[in-house]
């Protein structure tokens, strides 16, 4: 067994850590947008599609497809940082305001909670502090790059919340639900971190 | 079944096989033998640590001196694209293996066999023509073999010489090659995409039973499964390898 | 655009597997905790790319196993397997 790494000649990663301070510690900016997938792309219909906000005492707020496109949308323009190490600059989407979507289910009654569990289609999960979605921080995404949010990057919608690791950014995202207890999702589960600030390299359960 | 240890080979030797691909033959120190379809892990580290790491299906025969393997440079490969332009005879190479339990074949395996290979899928393939070739030199009678290639062009062909030779050498194998993109016009074999009659035209027939082996990109691969199935061959005699990229 | 090789099946984890238990688990059957069916390690559909390995069941989709490397650990998830049947 080599204790001592063997090193290859002349090997060196692809593209080298730029010193920008636009990019957090450990990325290398890309201009392509690599697709990871947990699983299949899954294929729901607009006329079946719903998002969810459930809250810890069963209360839930539902909105259609058409309800959710008739609420006020935004432009964010934004860096979005995989914990696979790349990050892409200037990323364009349109999209709900989680704020929107919270202030509404806050009117119909629901409580909310100091953490949120989002889920959707298949299994995939991802958990986040409720403080990490709200203030403007958070969406839900239907268009990218000036079209709409294609399948294999998580269409018809996806969870956007740039300021942390993409994982948490949900694909095929269908609802949220507030949970009083931070609880682990599909890939912290598995050893990611349970907030993932990429500013702070929190990439897996144990870092700072 | 001992844990897999990381060992550093020695690259001595290296051919382009078409514009895009290389083989690389390596001397690996205590090496345990291998079977035909079976895989190595492959490592890089760089200076500052960084590493990266790949799996390749290995070309060559157990029988073989060497051990090789067949590289594809991808677009934005880092890896193939260092073992492809930067690695030379005599530099070390950090691998692990042989792996794998599922793809694999050996000449003990009885009944006919049947080999589909898209592109870069022909590799694994490979090993088990040249097991097949070097385990039988001296048998007269061989198990009827097929195998059937898919690549874009004829210049995307791996081992064409080597290919016709063991066809031209062996009664009982029958190797048909499909162009895809684009054939010259002198081309006398298949034309198009591997397609239900191309299946039913070419492959042993189903009462034969025969061993199937399916490598590829994941929609080739799969694609192919899926009709085999439909022409009546059994999903237990079927085994595949995907590579490259979901969907 | 292409990207880099990967193993998109049970294959591919198959060093993982042989690092934890000096065994070849692509061979092995699995019979998987959501449907019952039973087929080789080798012949799961792998997911995950760079963030890790997800294996699941070809007719039900339930991931049968999941396996991540971190910095400082292998974590590995079985809950999705219900037997495994290794060949000796």
């Amino acid at each position: 067994m080599t204790d001592t790494p063997f090193i290859a000649r002349g090997f060196h990663r692809r593209r080298p850590e730029s010193s920008s301070s636009r990019l957090p510690p450990g990325q290398y900016e890309t201009h392509d947008f690599p697709v990871l997938s947990a699983g299949p792309t899954p294929r729901t219909s607009l006329a079946q599609w719903d998002f969810t906000i459930n809250d810890a005492n069963g209360r839930s707020v539902r909105w259609s497809w058409d309800e959710l496109m008739a609420l006020p949308r935004e432009t964010p323009t934004v860096d979005i940082h995989c914990v696979t190490k790349w990050s892409k600059f200037e990323t364009r989407w349109e999209g709900i305001s989680l704020d929107t979507l919270i202030a509404a289910a806050s009117a119909a009654g629901l409580a909310t909670a100091s953490y949120v569990l989002a889920f959707a289609d298949g299994d995939y999960t991802t958990n986040l502090p409720t403080a990490d979605i709200t203030g403007g921080k958070a969406w839900i995404a239907f268009g990218y790059d000036g079209a709409p949010l294609p399948p294999e990057h998580g269409g018809p919608a996806r969870l956007l919340v740039p300021h942390l690791y993409f994982w948490k950014s949900a694909k095929w995202v269908r609802g949220i639900r507030f949970i009083d207890r931070d609880a682990p999702g599909f890939w912290e589960q598995l050893g990611y971190h349970n907030r993932g600030d990429p500013w702070k390299e929190q990439r897996y359960q144990g870092d700072p | 079944m001992t844990r897999l240890e990381w060992r550093v080979a020695t690259v001595v030797g290296v051919r382009d096989e078409t514009s895009r691909t290389r083989s690389l033959a390596l001397n690996v120190p205590d090496w345990p033998g291998h079977r035909a379809g079976q895989h190595v892990d492959v490592r890089l580290v760089a200076e500052d640590g960084y590493q990266a790491q790949r799996s390749y299906s290995i070309a060559s025969a157990p029988e073989d001196d060497t051990l090789e393997l067949t590289i594809e440079r991808l677009d934005d490969g880092e890896v193939s694209a260092y073992l492809c332009d930067v690695l030379h005879p005599g530099d070390g190479l950090e691998l692990r293996g042989p792996i794998g339990g599922y793809f694999v074949w050996d000449i003990s395996t009885a009944g006919p066999l049947l080999l589909i290979g898209g592109g870069s899928g022909i590799v694994p393939l490979m090993s088990m023509l040249r097991h097949r070739a070097r385990a039988e030199a001296s048998s007269p009678a061989r198990m009827p073999t097929v195998l059937l290639y898919s690549a874009r062009t004829a210049n995307d062909l791996i081992y064409k010489e080597e290919l016709r030779k063991l066809a031209e050498d062996d009664n009982s194998l029958m190797i048909c090659i499909t162009l895809t993109r684009d054939a010259p016009s002198e081309w006398r074999g298949l034309r198009g995409r591997v397609d239900r009659a191309m299946l039913e035209r070419v492959s042993a027939t189903v009462a034969d039973r025969p061993n199937v082996f399916v490598c590829g990109p994941t929609p080739f691969t799969e694609a192919v499964a899926t009709l085999l199935v439909e022409l009546g061959h059994e999903p237990s005699r079927i085994r595949t390898e995907r590579f490259g990229p979901t969907g | 655009m292409q990207s880099e090789e990967m193993r998109l099946d049970g294959n591919a984890v198959a060093g993982a597997l042989r690092e934890l238990f000096a065994i070849d688990a692509t061979a092995a059957d699995a019979t998987c905790g959501g449907c019952g069916r039973v087929g080789p390690v080798g012949a799961l559909f792998e997911y995950g790319q760079e963030m890790g390995v997800v294996l699941r069941c070809s007719a039900c989709g339930i991931a049968v196993v999941r396996l991540v490397r971190t910095n400082t650990a292998m974590y590995v998830d079985f809950s999705g397997l219900r037997v495994l049947r290794i060949p000796q």
